[in-house]
């Protein structure tokens, strides 16, 4: 066994563990033996190349072997602080700004292995023996690709952070011909490819990392708030596609096989996501809702009814079944402690509560029961849309929490309307409804919601957490 | 407002258009309620008993003298010269058929309220009373049959010998038809139904019956709800599939209407006589012309080869505690829409495709006919226009996608048939990795997405490993580079698998 075969070795376990990490996340029961499996699948990998790195025949002239080791265990500490410093402290509503920045970071080292790439063979007329024949100019390619997908999942995270935090606007920006733009940045990335592959220079990189962070930028940009999970998931893609690429350029099986899982995982959750707003992957990233054509809304509803916190408190005393669809307003109001509260109470005088979740509530996939699990909901009584949508004629309550445009019967039926088609919680169907919100106004897609005039619904306004907790005292 | 209950003069009518429950649902609006002496004897509703539910019991002067008037059936002139100035009259209009009722109405200061006009929108079903109407008659008839019918519906075997089940043919799976294939399937027998909208054939098979497709039968969906005339092609067709199955059921219930036009000749007197002797017809389509030949309204008659044929038109009147119930009920689900303030004063709202459909007359004003009203099961044509039109997806065809496949895997060959053997080995790890990757990830539960996210990026900062070889290099810009790549990607490698042990310890069982 030499240095060599023995890191690939370490490789191929690492890889594995990853594989059984991403699978024991399928059941809660297996999920937490399934973060063992990654954890120690990277301290593996790290350690052999770290051993690799010193022992191996490397390109670390002996003189310098030292200060590298001492470079690489100083960043490597930095970094460790700063993670688990951000870990400890993040709250569950804003589990959405930090994914968004890790994947920013993925993206950003991408970047920076490109350009080392760059630097270790390209500036240097880039002949060393191994890049026989056709490999350099591959190498070239790698390098282009690589640094490409990484910058436009640098600035594409950062954005979707800003906006996340609320740093800046959600809304889309709309600048005039955005589709051509991001067409022809990707057709300025094949120009550039093409010419970097045939005489490779600094300024043709330079060029080609300006127009990909422009490009990550505007893309998510042109996104709006209400699409984010679409998004979020789309960046945890492309970070992998990133690894990837840097995995081709490194001629590392393992950053292949991390980056493929990673890539597809991102691409399945866009997918389920995409499924759940019955959009396509192509109009999520053209643009929000709202720019085809405004929907003529003139149509009367009728009025809507009112409910106070003790009436609620009433109709919810008086129910045997009760379920609960929150929405990206409970995490706004960070409403999740009282409903928490208020479902121990209820399930404590023998009432049935469950929660529905919608597959794109919140601004990140999974947002909600990651929010209801911080305030100790247990995570049996959380269900997905499809495994509830059947019960709802059988329920005597059914609170919407911050959730609009995610139970809103027009889509099920009136097949003129924009979000029509797209599968909803039938909370209608139920024989009472109090929605929580804060005012009349639409949701994300920008549509009236007919279920606020609905016989069987009643609208309670204000803060949630503070109608919430009204309710408990009343009960 | 005063609601007033007025009794039914047509002769043989025993419906009444309140009851002592639908009384107390107006009272509850905001209305006080008279009702005429006797109004719902003939549908065993007692005086006693809508005294006690909150109605006045009052003359029929009272009656008519109301500011709402509520009538089963359209009134006749005398009786119309009873209403009082700026009253409003509801009942069954026809107004599409009476266009003398419509004029005299209209000759009158009054607003007249058609029920048998409420347009089929889901929004109006509570209130359509040609529904509601249908759903008994449907019931009735087949009751009808079984009373004329010589055998069991069942079938049985017993010691006297065995039964065969009856076989029954319904003809048009409406409201009425389905009505009839449920009260006669539950009764034992084989129901078969016919229909020239396929889309019903789920609601047949969902009452137990058996849905008789027209051989090739061009597709027709109706955008009004109600079924239309056919063309000649289809009608010869349907001609032979009802002259097949005359000769093979003993029952025959007919139901076939068209809006506005003379009900369609299914059955014609070859097909009669072509029946077992014994056979049962019911044709509720009697009093439109009939759907069978040699029926007469009204009547019941026998035809030489011993074959019945019902004419009733007053199905639904043979059972009019239950008529009533449901006429009473959709006339309170119209006071509900017309009362919005519950305060017991009507507002009519022109705006309402339902409160303008109903309308014939307005404060003597003719408003009949009202514009027409799309049923959408589809969205409204003009409508759909601006918006982005979006395709059904077309099932994928076994030939389609096992050609997409191949221009897939050649490609794929293509591409790494001509990569260097250095980037091929390269390749097959990477699709080998996707699809592992796709397959596992299909299997996370949604509960576990953001846990999954997190430790994605856990993960990807594998990417460190790249760094990692690089640091240290004797060229200071890759030292710099890499440093910073080995520092961010450990944020992620640290933080990610932090915050997901911090979120899953989170996660309890109840």
């Amino acid at each position: 066994m030499t240095a060599s075969t023995a890191a690939q070795a370490a490789y191929i376990v690492a890889a594995l563990l990853f594989i059984l990490s991403l699978a024991g996340l399928s059941k809660h029961e297996t999920a937490k033996s399934g973060v063992v499996f990654g954890i120690s699948g990277m301290v593996i990998a790290l350690g052999a190349t770290i051993a690799y790195a010193i022992t191996g025949p490397s390109n670390w002239p002996s003189g310098l072997a030292l200060t590298g080791i001492g470079l690489l265990f100083l960043a490597m500490a930095i970094g460790a602080v700063i993670g688990v410093f951000k870990a400890v402290r993040v709250e569950m509503t804003g589990m959405p700004e930090l994914i968004a920045m890790l994947h920013s970071f993925v993206g950003l080292a991408a970047v920076l292995v490109g350009w080392d790439g760059y630097y270790e063979v390209e500036s240097r007329g880039g002949h060393p023996a191994e890049f026989a024949g056709g490999l350099l100019r591959i190498h070239h390619a790698e390098v282009f690709i690589g640094v490409f997908i990484g910058a436009v999942t640098f600035t594409g995270s950062i954005v979707a952070y800003l906006k996340l935090s609320a740093k800046i606007k959600s809304n889309p920006l709309m600048l005039p011909a955005h589709n051509w733009l991001n067409v022809g940045a990707l057709a300025a990335f094949v120009g550039l490819t093409v010419a970097f592959v045939a005489q490779p220079n600094l300024g043709l990189l330079v060029a080609v990392t300006i127009v990909a962070l422009a490009l990550g930028w505007h893309l998510v940009a042109s996104i709006g708030g209400g699409d984010m999970p679409v998004v979020i998931s789309m960046l945890n893609s492309y970070s992998g596609w990133a690894a990837a690429a840097s995995g081709f350029l490194l001629d590392n099986n393992l950053l292949i096989v991390t980056g493929a899982l990673v890539g597809s995982s991102g691409a399945y959750l866009s997918y389920v996501m995409c499924v759940g707003m019955n959009r396509s992957f192509i109009s999520v990233i053209a643009g929000g809702f709202g720019n085809e054509g405004a929907t003529s809304d003139d149509t009367d509803y009728g009025e809507h009814r009112e409910i106070d916190a003790a009436g609620a408190a009433e109709l919810l005393k008086e129910a045997s079944s009760v379920i609960i669809t929150p929405g990206y307003g409970m995490a706004v109001a960070q409403a999740q402690y009282p409903v928490a509260e208020l479902t121990r109470k209820l399930r404590e005088r023998g009432v049935e509560v469950r929660f529905g979740i919608h597959p794109v509530a919140g601004r990140l996939p999974g947002h909600m029961n990651v929010l209801l699990a911080e305030a100790k909901v247990p995570y049996d009584i959380v269900l997905e849309m499809d495994e509830i949508n059947d019960d709802f004629p059988d329920t005597d309550v059914v609170l919407v929490i911050g959730a609009n445009d995610t139970v809103n019967p027009a889509a099920a039926e009136d097949p003129g309307s924009p979000i029509a088609g797209m599968p909803v919680l039938h909370v209608w169907e139920a024989r009472n409804v109090i929605v929580f919100k804060r005012s009349m106004a639409t949701g994300y897609a920008g549509v009236q919601n007919p279920l606020f005039f609905r016989e069987n619904s009643q609208m309670l306004f204000g803060d949630a957490k503070e109608r919430v907790e009204d309710i408990i005292r009343a009960l | 407002m005063l609601i007033g209950v007025a009794r039914e003069s047509q002769p043989g009518e025993t419906r009444v258009a309140a009851t002592p429950t639908t009384v107390k649902q107006l009272i509850t609006l905001g209305y006080d309620v008279v009702v005429e002496a006797d109004a719902g004897a003939a549908a065993s509703f007692t005086d006693e008993a809508y005294a006690d539910a909150g109605a006045r019991i009052g003359s029929a002067d009272d009656a008519w003298g109301a500011d709402i008037v509520f009538r089963v059936n359209a009134p006749s002139t005398a009786e119309i010269g009873r209403l009082r100035d700026g009253s409003t009259l509801v009942g069954l209009l026809s107004p599409a058929l009476n266009p003398e009722l419509v004029d005299a109405l209209a000759a009158r200061p009054i607003t007249a309220l058609a029920m048998d006009a409420v347009p089929r929108i889901s929004r109006a079903q509570s209130m359509d009373v040609l529904s509601s109407m249908a759903n008994i008659a449907g019931y009735r008839a087949v009751i009808e049959a079984a009373h004329v019918f010589g055998r069991f519906f069942t079938g049985q075997v017993t010691a006297a010998g065995k039964v065969p089940p009856a076989k029954v043919l319904v003809a048009g799976a409406g409201v009425a038809g389905l009505a009839a294939i449920g009260a006669a399937g539950s009764l034992g027998a084989i129901v078969r139904a016919t229909d020239p909208r396929p889309e019903v054939a789920d609601q047949v098979r969902s009452l137990g019956g058996e849905y008789l497709a027209v051989a090739d039968a061009e597709v027709e969906v109706s955008t009004t709800g109600y079924a239309k005339e056919m063309s000649d092609d289809y009608n010869a067709r349907a001609a032979a599939l009802y002259a097949q199955q005359a000769e093979d059921v003993d029952i025959i219930i007919t139901t076939a209407l068209i809006p506005g036009k003379p009900a369609p000749r299914l059955i014609t007197a070859e097909m009669v006589a072509s029946m077992k002797a014994g056979s049962v017809i019911v044709d509720m389509a009697a009093a439109n012309g009939g759907n069978v030949e040699g029926s007469r309204p009204g009547e019941v008659v026998v035809t030489d080869n011993d074959v019945t044929i019902i004419g009733y038109t007053d199905l639904a009147g043979r059972l009019p505690t239950q008529a009533s119930q449901l006429y009473g009920t959709n006339l309170v689900n119209l006071m509900k829409l017309l009362t919005p303030g519950k305060d017991g004063q009507l507002v009519l709202d022109f705006e309402d495709v339902v409160q303008r459909g109903i309308t014939v007359v307005r404060n003597g004003e003719k408003t009949w006919p009202p514009p027409p009203v799309q049923v959408s099961a589809a969205p409204p044509a003009p409508k759909a226009a601006p918006q982005p039109v979006k395709e059904e997806k077309k099932p994928v065809t076994a030939a389609r996608k096992y050609s997409l496949v191949a221009i897939a895997a050649v490609a794929v060959f293509l591409i790494t048939g001509f990569s260097p053997s250095g980037l091929l080995q390269h390749f097959f790890v990477f699709a080998l990795a996707i699809v592992i990757g796709y397959y596992v990830i299909g299997h996370v539960h949604h509960a576990l997405h953001t846990p999954l996210l997190s430790v994605t990026n856990a993960i990807s900062g594998i990417i460190v490993v790249g760094a990692l070889l690089q640091v240290g290099h004797h060229d200071t810009t890759i030292t710099v580079l890499s440093f910073i790549a080995i520092l961010v990607a450990s944020i992620n490698v640290f933080g990610g698998f932090t915050v997901t042990r911090r979120m899953l310890g989170m996660f309890s069982k109840g």
